[in-house]
């Protein structure tokens, strides 16, 4: 059989498994408008997918993913609790690595369920980790959650913790803003020079553009509020680290979260949520104690995920993506939802990757 | 068979890049009336002169269809992924020298770091319900210089010419191009940032890795980079 089509009798198997589940086989269109990728992702977007354009509908973007489509259909029209599995192929760009595929097919399960996030959470894990377990893959978890808590609870202004948040998935950026409010990173010539000045705005340069005098008088204000801010405490900075750096299998980073949660208490809620889904796991039958947890996982996708994190990888075959991921992604559902919101988390499998692994490609 | 060699074919950067062969003892001359885009070499047997808008030699040198190209370091960098497994960059020819930066209007006092244009970015958005707009042409340039610098809520819109002119128009609010005295950039009242360099760019001789040769063809190539006195 040719290799097309041994991966859609894959994926095909698969859907099946998924349905028998009691999902419901959904479709999407393959060119998705691009103004809603881009409102959510923002210009990084046209980095991974192919966009293209036509006179009258303008841009258009070749699907990247189906999770977002289907929590548009969802949101439209879906019933509650629901459950959905679709298949097809899914289109990134791949600049820097010819040897990356820039077309494949997806396999994914959806669950929308608001009863009970921890064995939502459960369900899919364990469903998927049963499709692949045959191969042997090491499974990797996090929770997106834990860290932004984090950054919720840190003794500093809304603003800062606003633009920590905006910044989750940047791990660089996000390090060189702790640093700057933590002030280990000195301030730049050019910003003390803005804020000795008595009045910066005061200058002889024509207004132009969008940006109005109000809003850099604003952006002014705002930085000499910041300047006025006590740095955050080094225990908040060495917390916040001791957070990021947990990486052991789940019992013990649990036990380590909840020491940590001890002086943290804003993140305790979290970790209950962790707890739960541990025990949710194990009920399912996963054995959680060998099951690797690291806080930081899944922080690098720019992805939308703001929960539970997982994905299952080919060990020893690091030229090969993972063979499945998924997570959590109740904000995605209020952003989509236009004032609704429903807890939603799924994962997408890759046929092509198992039967690669399977010797059968 | 023949080298081709491709050049721009208008203005300045043809001027310098004939001065340039000139000078190393290869003569590149338009030949036919002034609107007809010929030319022939002299000083080197076997070499063919291929007149091109310096904007699609990046695209011929990939394609494998001239052997050698002039053409700035930005329009490689911008429109070929993986740009040093397509062409090798065979010397820098010390003219058309131009940076592409990211400026900002000089009233902004407040931004004068990416950093501060990420912050201003994101209360921009809030404000005015879309993102800060970026005038380019350079998107991948732009895009990734941006993405790995972790600047978040802005959006490119292209601009081909005039992009000095986008902000006051009310069409971009800041842009990303090229300059090298800055002189547009003054009177536009516009300002760079100051960590805000993309890339330094000039005019500089690339040879296709993709371009098939024999070995009459070879040899031509070898005699016209040892009378060029650049390796290859």
């Amino acid at each position: 059989m040719p290799t097309r089509g041994k991966i859609r009798a894959r994926a095909a198997e698969l859907r099946a498994m998924f349905e028998a589940e009691g999902a419901q086989l959904v479709e999407t269109n393959v060119l998705q408008p691009a103004e809603v990728l881009l409102d959510l992702y923002g210009e990084d977007i046209r980095g991974r997918a192919y966009v293209t354009s036509d006179t009258l509908r303008g841009e258009q973007m070749l699907r990247p993913d189906f999770t977002v489509p289907v929590v548009q259909m969802h949101m439209e029209h879906g019933a509650e609790p629901a459950r959905y599995t679709y298949s097809g192929q899914v289109f990134r760009r791949q600049e820097d690595d010819a040897s990356k595929d820039n077309e494949y097919t997806q396999v994914g399960y959806e669950v929308f369920d608001r009863e009970n996030p921890a064995a939502a959470d459960a369900e899919v894990f364990a469903l998927i980790q049963s499709v692949v377990a045959p191969l042997g893959l090491r499974a990797a978890t996090g929770d997106i959650g834990v860290l932004m808590a984090a950054v919720q609870g840190l003794e500093t202004t809304e603003r800062r913790k606003r633009a920590l948040m905006r910044h989750i998935w940047r791990p660089r950026r996000f390090r060189a803003l702790i640093d700057r409010y933590a002030g280990r990173a000195p301030v730049p010539a050019s910003r003390a020079a803005l804020l000795a000045h008595e009045d910066p705005l005061g200058i002889d340069v024509p207004m132009i553009g969008m940006r109005s005098r109000r809003e850099i008088a604003a952006r002014i204000e705002a930085l000499r509020e910041d300047a006025a801010t006590p740095p955050l405490s080094a225990g908040q900075v060495e917390m916040l680290e001791a957070l990021l750096s947990v990486r052991e299998t789940l019992p013990f980073a649990l036990e380590h979260l909840r020491d940590i949660a001890v002086d943290m208490p804003a993140i305790t809620e979290a970790v209950f949520r962790i707890k739960d889904r541990m025990v949710a796991l194990a009920e399912r039958g996963v054995d959680v104690d060998a099951l690797e947890f690291e806080t930081s996982y899944g922080r690098t996708q720019m992805e939308y995920y703001d929960g539970f994190v997982f994905g299952f990888y080919a060990e020893g075959r690091p030229d090969l993506p993972p063979v499945a991921t998924g997570g959590r992604y109740d904000a995605l559902t209020r952003v989509l939802g236009q004032g609704r919101e429903i807890p939603a988390v799924g994962g997408v499998i890759r046929p092509g990757v198992m039967l690669k692994l399977e010797g059968a490609l | 068979m023949t080298i081709k060699l491709g050049v721009p074919s208008k203005g300045r950067l043809m001027e310098k890049t004939f001065d340039w062969f000139g000078e190393r003892g290869v003569t590149l001359a338009r030949t036919g009336s002034e609107r007809e885009y010929a030319g022939a070499v002299e000083g080197v047997e076997g070499v063919e002169l291929v007149l091109l808008s310096a904007g699609e030699i990046p695209r011929e040198l990939a394609a494998g269809r001239i052997h050698f190209g002039v053409t700035g370091t930005d329009l490689v960098r911008e429109k070929l992924g993986l740009w040093d497994q397509q062409v090798e960059e065979i010397a820098p020819l010390g003219f058309g020298q131009a940076d592409l930066i990211i400026a900002v209007p000089k009233i902004w006092v407040d931004v004068d770091t990416l950093d501060d244009l990420d912050a201003a970015s994101a209360a921009f958005r809030a404000k005015h319900g879309f993102r800060l707009r970026i005038a380019t042409k350079y998107h991948r340039l732009v895009r990734e210089f941006l993405q790995d610098n972790g600047v978040a809520d802005y959006q490119l819109v292209d601009s081909q010419g005039a992009t000095e002119g986008t902000v006051k128009n009310l069409t971009a609010e800041a842009v990303a191009d090229i300059t090298s005295t800055g002189d547009t950039l003054r009177a536009n009242h516009l300002k760079i940032l100051s960590d805000g360099l993309i890339l330094r760019s000039q005019a500089t001789l690339w040879r296709s890795r993709r371009a098939p040769v024999d070995d009459v063809e070879k040899a031509t190539l070898e005699a016209l980079t040892a009378k060029l006195g650049v390796g290859a």
